[in-house]
């Protein structure tokens, strides 16, 4: 056999291998897929799917007696895109210094480093269901751990309301989210910390160079590309949040996320074309900004080469 | 001279130390007060304590006794395993192909498979749900297995790629000479070498699938169907505003032993296979 004709049949051996992945996926993923976005042209009702009529855009906006109707229309659906922002915007933040701190402290040499990393790995691997579940019941108003703690050291004078104020229901949502997920980001920017070459910290201490501005100078640009990763999984990760917003204020509308939102419209009230356009609508946000990653990683990547 | 630059060292030694400990606290704490709540039972379930004063299993025998919570618990061992047994064949051999052979077409597979790991899951939830009403799947494990791969088949096909690519091409070139053909070559040449990545990657499957609600609440509608999130998310008392949390903490700390022994004693493990499926992406 001759060596290209080897190399053809390999190609084609290739898809042979690949085959039942996509297959798969295409009954997991793609056509699920391509069928909500139709569903969100139609007034399809979960009770019967086959019934299901086109209406063309009236899901997502149309006008009637001079009022508009439709998603686009929605407050409530525009409260829920504000609060998955925000939410997004603040707890990836948060996570992105917080790790930084855990990282950098995980990366010094210490007696009794494998059990504080194995400590921080604790919240990550406990489901979210139960971490939604263990914090509400600290965030109890009344018999909560974290009401007590907080005014036994004087800072409140009377037990907050966590989960049920409309102020402060977003706050518990984050600190959760921060708790539970910090522990990823962490992980992920301690491994780029340990990939760096050891030679230039020693000599920027012979130089007698300030550990923080060493920091700022050396460290922070060389894990740049792994910082930026990690924010991007865990941004995309933040903008479908439903588990621990679902369990921890269950449907209030001052924290409720797209996917929250979705989900009720689908479910809960049984209309499948507006909560598909829901779905469309967060489907479109996430896919523009994978989009965006993709491209501008791919760019990274050539310049890096 | 010398003793304050030994007083600063030391004070910075105890700030860092502090530090660590404040990390280890921060991470550990609402766990261990759920165990420590889980052991309270009546009255003293209200009364705020930091550290042990009794400990009595009432809360653990009433989750099991006249709850199907048994049952939801096996659901989701064999959803998990099922799971993470389909994802791991149809990964192994995609992974194969994508790491090992050069075709047209690869590169942009590559990125198609990722990109549906960033789908929304709400995004297919209605699509979805129409194919499992279709396979007559509603309210069966095997409807839930088969969602799942929606996260744990892209994820896997991922990471082991990422673990093929660094095998030895002389090994596969010797196979080759030996007129091995290419499932030889996977299961019998490159299977027993890559036992550390497929432990790695279906334990992180595992996981995931252990971890799942949106579908498992949405797929499902019986109480000896459900798993675990689900069962521990719907527990309630016997009015609206009495919450049994003895009962919901016991329950999670039964759903979350497992989780966390097994992160412990796979910490490296898992520590690489993050990385593989994130980092090196």
């Amino acid at each position: 056999m001759s060596q290209s004709s080897r190399q053809r049949q390999r190609a084609r051996s290739a898809w042979l291998f690949l085959a039942p992945m996509i297959c798969t996926l295409l009954l997991v993923a793609g056509w699920p897929l391509l069928r909500t976005i139709w569903f969100s042209f139609t007034d399809a009702s979960l009770s019967d799917l086959n019934a299901a009529e086109f209406i063309g855009w009236g899901n997502y906006l149309y006008k009637e007696d001079g009022e508009w109707y439709g998603l686009l229309a929605d407050a409530v659906w525009w409260k829920s895109v504000w609060n998955t922002l925000t939410f997004t915007l603040i707890s990836v933040s948060l996570e992105l210094v917080l790790g930084m701190i855990v990282a950098l402290a995980l990366n010094v040499n210490f007696a009794g480093r494998g059990l504080v990393r194995a400590a921080v790995l604790i919240p990550w691997a406990i489901p979210t269901i139960v971490s939604a579940k263990m914090w509400s019941w600290m965030l109890h108003d009344q018999f909560g751990i974290l009401n007590d703690m907080l005014m036994g050291v004087g800072l409140i004078s009377a037990p907050l309301a966590w989960t049920a104020d409309a102020d402060l229901s977003m706050v518990a949502v984050i600190m959760v989210d921060v708790w539970k997920t910090t522990p990823f980001m962490a992980l992920l920017m301690l491994a780029a910390l340990q990939m760096l070459p050891k030679d230039c910290y020693e000599a920027a201490k012979v130089d007698g160079i300030h550990p923080v501005r060493v920091f700022f100078r050396v460290t922070l640009p060389l894990i740049m590309p792994a910082v930026l990763v990690a924010v991007v999984f865990r941004a995309l990760d933040a903008l479908r949040i439903f588990d621990l917003i679902y369990v921890l204020t269950s449907n209030s509308e001052d924290t409720m996320s797209m996917s929250v939102f979705a989900r009720q419209q689908l479910v809960d009230f049984q209309d499948v074309g507006y909560g598909s356009a829901a779905s469309t609508a967060l489907f479109l946000v996430i896919a523009l900004l994978t989009l965006a990653y993709l491209y501008l990683g791919r760019k990274h990547m050539r310049v890096g080469d | 001279m010398r003793q304050t630059v030994d007083a600063k060292q030391l004070l910075r030694k105890t700030a860092f130390y502090l530090l660590v400990a404040a990390i280890v606290v921060f991470s550990v704490f609402p766990f261990y007060y759920a165990i420590l709540t889980s052991f309270k039972s009546g009255s003293e379930l209200f009364v705020v304590d930091y550290w042990p004063t009794s400990v009595q299993w009432a809360n653990y025998i009433s989750v099991f006794k006249g709850t199907a919570f048994g049952e939801n618990i096996l659901n989701s061992v064999m959803v998990s395993s099922a799971v993470v047994l389909v994802s791991l064949m149809l990964g192994l051999t995609a992974a194969f192909a994508l790491a090992r052979i050069d075709f047209r077409g690869r590169g942009l597979m590559l990125i198609a498979i990722l990109s549906v790991s960033m789908f929304p899951q709400v995004a297919v939830l209605s699509g979805l749900f129409e194919v499992i009403r279709g396979l007559g799947l509603y309210n069966n494990l095997l409807g839930l297995v088969l969602a799942y791969l929606i996260f744990t088949l892209p994820f896997t096909v991922w990471v082991l790629t990422t673990f093929m690519k660094q095998m030895p091409k002389e090994v596969e070139e010797a196979a080759i000479l030996d007129g091995a053909s290419n499932l030889t070559i996977i299961f019998r040449v490159f299977l027993p070498m890559m036992w550390p990545a497929l432990v790695t990657t279906g334990l992180l499957a595992f996981i995931a699938a252990w971890n799942e609600f949106l579908f498992a609440l949405t797929f499902t509608l019986t109480d000896g169907q459900r798993t675990v999130p689900v069962a521990v998310a719907l527990i309630s008392g016997s009015s609206q505003h009495e919450l049994p949390w003895g009962v919901i903490m016991a329950a999670s700390v039964i759903v979350t032993v497992p989780l966390v022994a097994l992160v412990l004693v796979f910490q490296r493990r898992i520590v690489s296979g993050l990385t593989a499926g994130a980092v090196k992406g």
